[in-house]
């Protein structure tokens, strides 16, 4: 095989190598690097290329020597750019950030470092994680691997694009309202957004702070156990992180499917859902029965409800968290300002895109004077009947399963004038986020155009072993998640 | 329907200034949103408490004493856009008055 094919490797097969000096850290970040800025004009995965810094890095491990019970130690990774990363360039894929240069590390990006895993970069992302396309982004939207035509899905876009083409073994993403799950399902990956509370925030440039969490992205699912399990735990920095045990994540791993309960609900398989995904992932349930699953049909009756409630909830809060960009301490300062409203109100109105407007333009009138009770507040209503919604069924079953997306990545620019449209796509990841509920996409096969098809597995709050179980023992029956993308409608690149 | 007056106001009161093209654009967009957040009207809420947040229910405390081993002066300073003297530069705040605004 050759070094490109590394980053596809699984990741005790990796270690083993690496363990062994077959391959040294330094050779596999080269191959990481060589991969990344080959494809870097093709796919535009990343936004920074931590070139220097991470070659040094790999150096001094390799200068170590691998520790055998250092899993993740000479590991490639990267970093969703709202990720702050001590400096390293952080913009959360905005103008008003490109100049920003973190003076601390995330909390996640602390523990990899400690793990010895290497920092390959900043991925691209919709523009405050606000999009479900990375259209949004203000360095470029990321091409999906799989069709350079297509998005990769949002807004963890570049993170889910850089794995699925094999550019890093694995990569962190944020997930509000499914910016973890749908772009895994676009690109063919796993990707888990963990319980609320499983992860700590700090370093994650907020956007919707009750909903927000740190994820994983990677080819198997049993090594995104391992990663969650390293960025995991209580945090004095951020009070919502939990102080609940973090588990051994891979110890339900090889238990198999036989006498898991799943509910599948009505509502996941209704209008507005593509005939090809449900196709595929009906294939895959009647899998997982196959192998001895008990599924029940069940109802959500508020999941229709989930896209507006979110809108408000989400962009209420975004409103509150974007205030602290103005102009003063860091980021984007407009030029020529007079006086001192001038530069918050110039300094954010040429610093944000339109998206990012958008939302806090709807947050600020959800929350303004007069309009407060009929939506902020029905809206936090609405969100505790999803969320006993979700607390009825999960009482009974260990996993609620169905698409994680309505569709399969979509044309570049299709969507571009019409937000509601694109809102639409959140339906079947939001509720998770709505609940503080852990989910993840798997790969569940693709459709006659070759396009990956996601399915969403949700478990119980703290109970991610279930999912890891699930998706490990449903990875084995097809092995979609080992099929590569195929760089399609990408000329000669 | 809301108004460009209203949206306008909004715009005011999150500190975006728009041109009239673009308020046009953004009336007409956060019309099609709100319109979508009206259907949460047809759910039935009486009774039911809000929910703003999905971590444990607790109240984190610590004692009162400084932190230390946060960044420096100097590191905070990094990212300012202009500074003097180790301090924050900015416009003047108060308008003198010579011009009419």
């Amino acid at each position: 095989m050759s070094n490109s094919d590394y980053l596809n490797y699984d990741l005790q097969t990796l270690h083993q190598l690496l363990v062994d000096k077959k391959v040294t850290a330094v050779a596999l970040t080269e191959a990481a690097l060589a991969k990344i800025n080959a494809e870097q004009p093709a796919l535009n995965a990343f936004i920074t290329i931590n070139q220097k810094k991470a070659l040094a890095r790999a150096a001094e491990l390799d200068a170590e020597g691998i520790d055998p019970d250092d899993l993740l130690a000479g590991i490639p990774i990267a970093y969703k750019d709202n990720i702050v990363t001590n400096g390293i360039r952080t913009t959360a894929a905005s103008h008003i950030l490109d100049n920003f240069n973190p003076v601390y590390d995330a909390t996640v990006v602390e523990k990899l470092d400690a793990a010895g895993t290497i920092n390959l970069g900043k991925t691209n992302m919709d523009e405050f994680a606000m999009g479900s396309s990375t259209e949004t982004s203000h360095f470029g939207v990321t091409h999906n691997p799989w069709d350079l035509e297509r998005v990769p899905g949002g807004s963890s876009g570049g993170s889910a694009a850089a794995v699925a083409a094999g550019e890093v073994f694995a990569a962190l993403g944020s997930d509000t309202g499914g910016s973890i799950r749908q772009p895994a399902a676009y690109n063919g990956i796993f990707g888990i957004k963990p319980t609320y509370g499983r992860v700590s925030r700090w370093g994650l440039i907020a956007f919707g702070s009750s909903f927000d969490q740190i994820g994983v992205f990677t080819r198997r699912a049993q090594d995104a156990a391992v990663l969650l399990g390293a960025i995991s735990g209580h945090d004095a920095k951020d009070s919502t992180s939990s102080e609940q045990a973090v588990p051994d994540f891979t110890a339900a791993i090889g238990q198999g499917i036989k006498g898991l309960k799943i509910a599948v609900p009505d509502e996941f398989f209704g209008e507005g859902i593509a005939e090809d995904v449900k196709a595929q992932v009906e294939k895959g349930l009647q899998q997982l029965a196959d192998q001895g699953a008990i599924i029940d049909h069940v109802q959500l009756p508020h999941t229709k409800y989930a896209v507006p409630a979110y809108y408000v909830l989400a962009s209420s809060e975004a409103s509150s968290n974007l205030q602290r960009f103005d102009g003063i301490r860091y980021g984007f300062r407009a030029a020529d300002v007079k006086n001192l409203d001038d530069v918050y109100v110039r300094s954010r109105s040429e610093g944000f895109g339109p998206e990012v407007k958008r939302r806090i333009m709807l947050g600020t009138f959800a929350l303004s004077s007069g309009y407060y009770d009929a939506y902020f507040n029905k809206a936090a209503a609405v969100r505790t009947l999803i969320k006993q919604d979700f607390e009825k069924i999960l009482a009974t079953h260990d996993l609620i399963i169905g698409p994680t997306a309505p569709d399969t990545a979509f044309k570049i620019g299709v969507n571009d004038d019409d937000p509601i449209t694109l809102y639409m796509k959140d339906i079947l990841t939001i509720s998770a986020n709505m609940a503080g509920v852990p989910a993840a996409s798997v790969p569940a096969g693709f459709n006659a155009e070759g396009l990956p098809v996601g399915m969403q597995m949700i478990a119980k709050r703290f109970d991610e072993s279930t999912i890891f179980r699930a998706a490990a023992a449903f990875e084995e029956l097809n092995h979609y998640n080992l099929e590569t993308p195929t760089f399609k409608n990408g000329g000669n690149a | 329907m809301i108004s460009k007056d209203q949206v306008a106001h909004v715009a005011k009161l999150a500190r975006l200034s728009f041109s009239e093209a673009e308020l046009e654009q953004f009336t007409h967009q956060l019309d099609q949103i709100i319109a979508m957040e009206n259907e949460l009207a047809e759910v039935p809420t009486d009774g039911v408490t809000p929910t703003t947040q999905v971590s444990d229910e607790r109240n984190v405390f610590r004692a009162d004493v400084p932190v230390t081993g946060g960044p420096t002066r100097d590191q905070l300073l990094q990212n300012v856009p202009e500074s003097k003297d180790g301090l924050i530069k900015v416009p003047t705040i108060i308008d003198k008055g010579e011009a009419d605004a």
